[in-house]
């Protein structure tokens, strides 16, 4: 980067706020994505929107790339400076504007810690639903950048459903505002989805206004154990054609239940070969009622074993154990490399079969969990990129995987984006026609391409080999 | 730094840091919200445990040349170990840090000797009127507390520039300690006593009191000669040889022939001790001697409870509570050997006083060995905020269990002007204190 531009870049947040050592570029030069990494040229931490305003302004002067960054936990290389230049923080814009309680809306800085905003709103007897793993790390801007699921999507589904209105500050520098307080909004086309889930590709989120509902009166947790990966993948989709919503239903396999109990050390029975985590929450008498037909359908469908969380500290150890389960994983082999396929429930089990048999082809170690209601597995390869032929093998299971996924009627990425990971793979599920106009829809409000590019977007999409299963 | 320079400490880093384990941490960041210096710095990744491995990895595999911003990064590093019990994963993250300290000081004490650099990690102190101000005000009030007796004993002066030895040798000699007596009586559970340098000499005080509270307990405590600072401090700054020389001549003082328990006072010494076997990873012999010597440590907290403190305690009469009485958790005594329970049972079994719990007492104070005299900044960042937890729950009285908490917590009462209204106390000390007082009237 040009001395001079990095001396306007720096006089807009004072050097205290900026950084440019060795030290400080490498460590905003990864993510949570194995094997991604590359040096910014610069590091900002902008303390208000007019000092975003000024920085893009200079960067769209010069050409400059942008990438904004979180906490970053993103899982598909979202925030690693592929092409070098400024990494924007929020890490000064990490308040919370206003709780309004007559419009069940809260007002954020991008920099809020997701778990903050949880806790917030419970104090005040409100809930705030949308709960990734990741919720004791990740930023706000993060989750509505990446459209970010959790544990309780399939009953409130996911960050996007949430968000009432955005201020974005533009490439081009100026300030969009989106949405409203407002239960009811068709003026135009929906800008706020349009940049949930955008990656930062389109523009800089500044602020955000989420919707709150009243909070649930109960919760009840139960553990279900399996002998076989299928009977736990069928009573899923046994409990959803039940028409029973339960808040969580969480699916993790013998190798994941393994690393979980390693490190939390909570007497997970390690002999089995899957688990179930399921919640339902709401008025007592109804959550009893749905746990309890969830409990006969268990029985039904071949559960060895079933356990009710007693008290509220062993439910939320609970839920621990599993938003802890990709980092426990990393345990097992030097390289953790995770996917995020997902498909119709009901082809879940399906799903579940076809990664056992992709492991098996390809003689790797793959354990599986995710967040089974919801369709949504996380096949994990645990590997090492040391082993170059080792990794070969990796990358054509990941590509059958994302093949199987996308037959079954899925998708390649369920809530962790596309980022540059996942990029040469997009064109696999959104076709020709999609690629076009999602690259219209970046080249109008980007032109000059500074909004974290080489995410989404990759240079050649990768040939896909149809894979015959039978 | 020249290249010839960086590369040596490539080297270096390829030599004592072990790949493996780098490579265990998958940067999912569960980390960060327990680190301080992450906190303190206001978010700065640089400052973080994922921030510090991933630079440790960079060196090692030349992606980065190494340079004096590299060099802080890891010189922040408290080395409380909050990053361990918070990381699913399970990286070493202590075996990385002073693997990686023992990979600049092997590069560094070669380039003194060569008089080619004169760059320590002190330098910086000394260029810095500001910071060497607040450095010598610490230095002087741990002169008054003591701690330049310890100083001497552990030899970690030979860390300090020259004119800090100057100052240490001209202070006066340690007075001549006097021993506990073990007790006379036929008594059931047999331990052994590990003193520790700095309460061994600091805090004579509550190393009696210790003995005096197992006695009545019905312990009989042995003090086996011969035995030596943990290596704690040294292990820490990077110098394994002579963490393994004190390890060595620990293993040998101790026998461990009919002892239940090797007891100690002090959070940092007793995760050291029980880390022991991480030393002797070459000799099998040595290796197994160090585990079951760390099978039997425990520290004193753990061993009162269940002795019973907690039942004595509540026989005690029930008077009205004086004063409000909080925690601060050793870091290592927390996140090493997960120690956190006992010392707060027994603050709760107290009569007399109150226990409320801090904020953010799990996390560390900055004392952290000599952090405080090398880091002044961030020590004193997080000391001040620590202080404003302290004043916010009104307490009187700050629990520590390991002596170097006990001197921050000490400085801090201090710097605050708070020396009136509120004391620092090892929890030995307050224990016997009220049962003392309920005895004796
Ligand atoms: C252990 C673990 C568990 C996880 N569990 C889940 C889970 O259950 N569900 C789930 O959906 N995800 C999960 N994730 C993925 C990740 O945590 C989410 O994607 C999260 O939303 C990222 O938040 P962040 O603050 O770390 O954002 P970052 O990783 O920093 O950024 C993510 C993306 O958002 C963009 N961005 C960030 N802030 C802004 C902004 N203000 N304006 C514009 N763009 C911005 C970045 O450029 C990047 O493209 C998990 C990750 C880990 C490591
Ligand atoms: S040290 Fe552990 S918790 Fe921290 S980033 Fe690495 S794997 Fe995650
Ligand atoms: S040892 Fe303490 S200061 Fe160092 S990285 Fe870990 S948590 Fe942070
Ligand atoms: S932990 Fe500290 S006080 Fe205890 S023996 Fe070791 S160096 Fe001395």
């Amino acid at each position: 980067m040009d001395v001079q531009v990095k001396e306007r870049l720096i006089a807009i947040t004072g050097s205290a706020h900026a950084r440019t050592s060795t030290a400080q570029k490498l460590a905003y030069s990864y993510d949570a994505t194995a094997n991604f990494q590359a040096l910014p040229d610069i590091v900002l931490s902008p303390s208000s929107v007019e000092e975003i305003q000024e920085i893009v302004k200079v960067c769209a002067e010069y050409g400059v790339p942008i990438v904004s960054r979180g906490s970053g936990t993103n899982l598909a290389a979202g925030t690693t400076p592929t092409s070098g230049g400024v990494v924007v923080l929020f890490n000064r814009m990490n308040r919370i504007l206003e709780l309004d309680e007559e419009n069940l809306t809260l007002t954020v800085q991008p920099g809020v810690i997701t778990q903050a905003i949880n806790e917030l709103v419970a104090e005040k007897g409100l809930f705030y639903p949308p709960d990734p793993s990741s919720m004791s790390i990740s930023t706000i801007g993060g989750n509505v950048s990446e459209n970010s699921g959790g544990l309780r999507g399939l009953k409130y589904g996911v960050t996007r459903d949430y968000v009432k209105a955005l201020k974005i500050v533009l490439p081009s520098g100026e300030l969009l505002t989106t949405g409203g307080k407002l239960a009811k909004d068709v003026a135009g086309y929906d800008l706020t989805s349009l940049f949930v889930g955008s990656e930062g590709t389109l523009g800089i989120i500044v602020e955000i206004t989420l919707g709150l509902i009243p909070a649930p009166e109960t919760k009840k947790t139960l553990l279900v154990f399996y002998d076989t990966l299928e009977k736990a993948a069928q009573t899923v989709s046994s409990i959803i054609a039940a028409k029973i919503v339960p808040a969580t239903l969480e699916f993790m396999d013998k190798g994941t239940i393994e690393a979980v109990e390693e490190f939390m050390k909570i007497g997970l029975p390690t002999n089995c070969e899957a688990m179930l985590l399921i919640e339902q929450d709401g008025d007592p008498a109804v959550v009893d009622k749905d746990m309890e037909h969830v409990h006969k359908l268990c029985m039904e469908h071949g559960a060895t074993s079933t356990q009710m969380a007693q008290t509220v500290e062993e439910a939320a150890q609970l839920s621990i154990a599993r938003r802890v389960a990709l980092s426990a994983l990393a345990r097992k082999r030097p390289t953790t490399i995770l996917e995020d396929a997902t498909v119709p429930r009901s082809e879940i089990a399906k799903m579940v079969k076809a990664v056992q048999e992709i492991a098996l082809k390809y003689d790797l170690l793959i354990c599986t969990f995710g967040h089974a209601g919801d369709g949504n597995l996380h096949p994990t390869i645990l590997t090492d990129v040391r082993d170059d032929a080792e990794m070969a093998r990796v990358e054509m299971a990941f590509a059958e995987i994302f093949d199987h996924a996308i037959k079954l009627g899925g998708t390649i990425t369920g809530e962790h984006g596309v980022g540059e990971m996942k990029a040469p793979y997009l064109e696999w599920k959104i076709g020709k026609a999609g690629m076009d106009t999602m690259k219209s829809i970046k080249l109008a409000i980007d032109p000059l391409n500074i909004m974290n590019p080489g995410k989404i977007f990759a240079k050649s999409t990768k040939k896909r080999v149809v894979v015959q299963h039978e | 730094m020249s290249n010839a320079q960086a590369e040596l400490i490539r080297h270096s880093f390829v030599t004592h840091v072990d790949e493996n384990r780098l490579m265990d941490c998958m940067r999912c960041g569960f980390c960060l919200p327990a680190c301080p210096t992450y906190i303190y710095s206001d978010y700065d990744e640089t400052q973080s445990p994922r921030g510090r491995i991933a630079l440790m990895k960079a060196v090692r595999d030349g992606d980065v040349e190494w340079d004096g911003s590299i060099e802080e990064a890891f010189d922040l590093c408290l080395g409380c170990r909050a990053c361990e019990p918070a990381c699913p994963a399970g990286v070493q993250y202590g075996t990385l840090i002073e693997e990686t300290r023992e990979a600049v000081l092997s590069v560094k004490s070669q380039s003194l000797k060569e008089k080619t650099i004169r760059k320590g990690a002190f330098d910086h102190l000394f260029a810095d009127q500001r910071k060497m101000k607040t450095a010598v005000k610490l230095v002087t009030f741990y002169q008054k507390s003591g701690l330049q007796k310890v100083v001497r004993k552990v030899g970690f002066l030979e860390l300090f520039p020259p004119f800090m030895k100057e100052m240490e040798r001209s202070l006066p000699d340690p007075p001549k300690k006097r021993r506990a007596q073990a007790a006379q009586t036929e008594k059931k559970t047999k331990v052994a006593f590990f003193a520790g340098c700095l309460m061994d000499t600091m805090f004579q005080e509550t190393n009696r009191n210790t003995i005096e509270l197992l006695n009545m307990l019905g312990c009989e405590v042995v003090i086996p000669k011969n035995q030596q600072c943990c290596g704690a401090l040294q292990g820490h700054s990077g110098e394994m040889e002579r963490a393994r020389r004190n390890a060595k001549a620990n293993l040998e003082a101790f026998s461990l022939e009919g002892i239940d328990y090797i007891v100690n006072n002090a959070g940092g010494c007793g995760a050291f001790l029980s880390e022991y076997d991480r030393l002797f990873e070459e000799n099998p012999t040595l290796h197994t001697l160090a585990r079951q010597f760390s099978k039997k440590q425990i520290d004193i907290s753990s061993l009162l409870v269940k002795l019973g403190i907690v039942d004595e305690l509540a026989k005690q009469p029930q008077t009205e509570a004086t004063e409000i009485v909080t925690y601060q958790d050793s870091c290592h005594l927390r996140n090493v050997n997960g120690v956190k329970d006992e010392p707060r049972e027994i603050l709760r079994a107290a009569k007399g006083s109150l226990f409320v719990e801090m904020p953010g007492a799990h996390l560390c104070c900055g004392s952290a060995g000599i952090y405080n005299l090398l880091q002044p900044e961030m020590a004193s960042r997080i000391l001040g905020s620590k202080m404003e937890e302290v004043k916010r729950v009104q307490a009187t009285t700050i629990i520590t269990t390991n002596p170097g908490c006990l001197l921050q917590m000490k400085v801090g009462v201090e710097r605050e002007g708070l020396s009136e209204t509120a004391r620092a106390m090892h929890v030995v000390d307050f224990i016997h204190e009220k049962i003392m007082e309920s005895i004796g009237g």
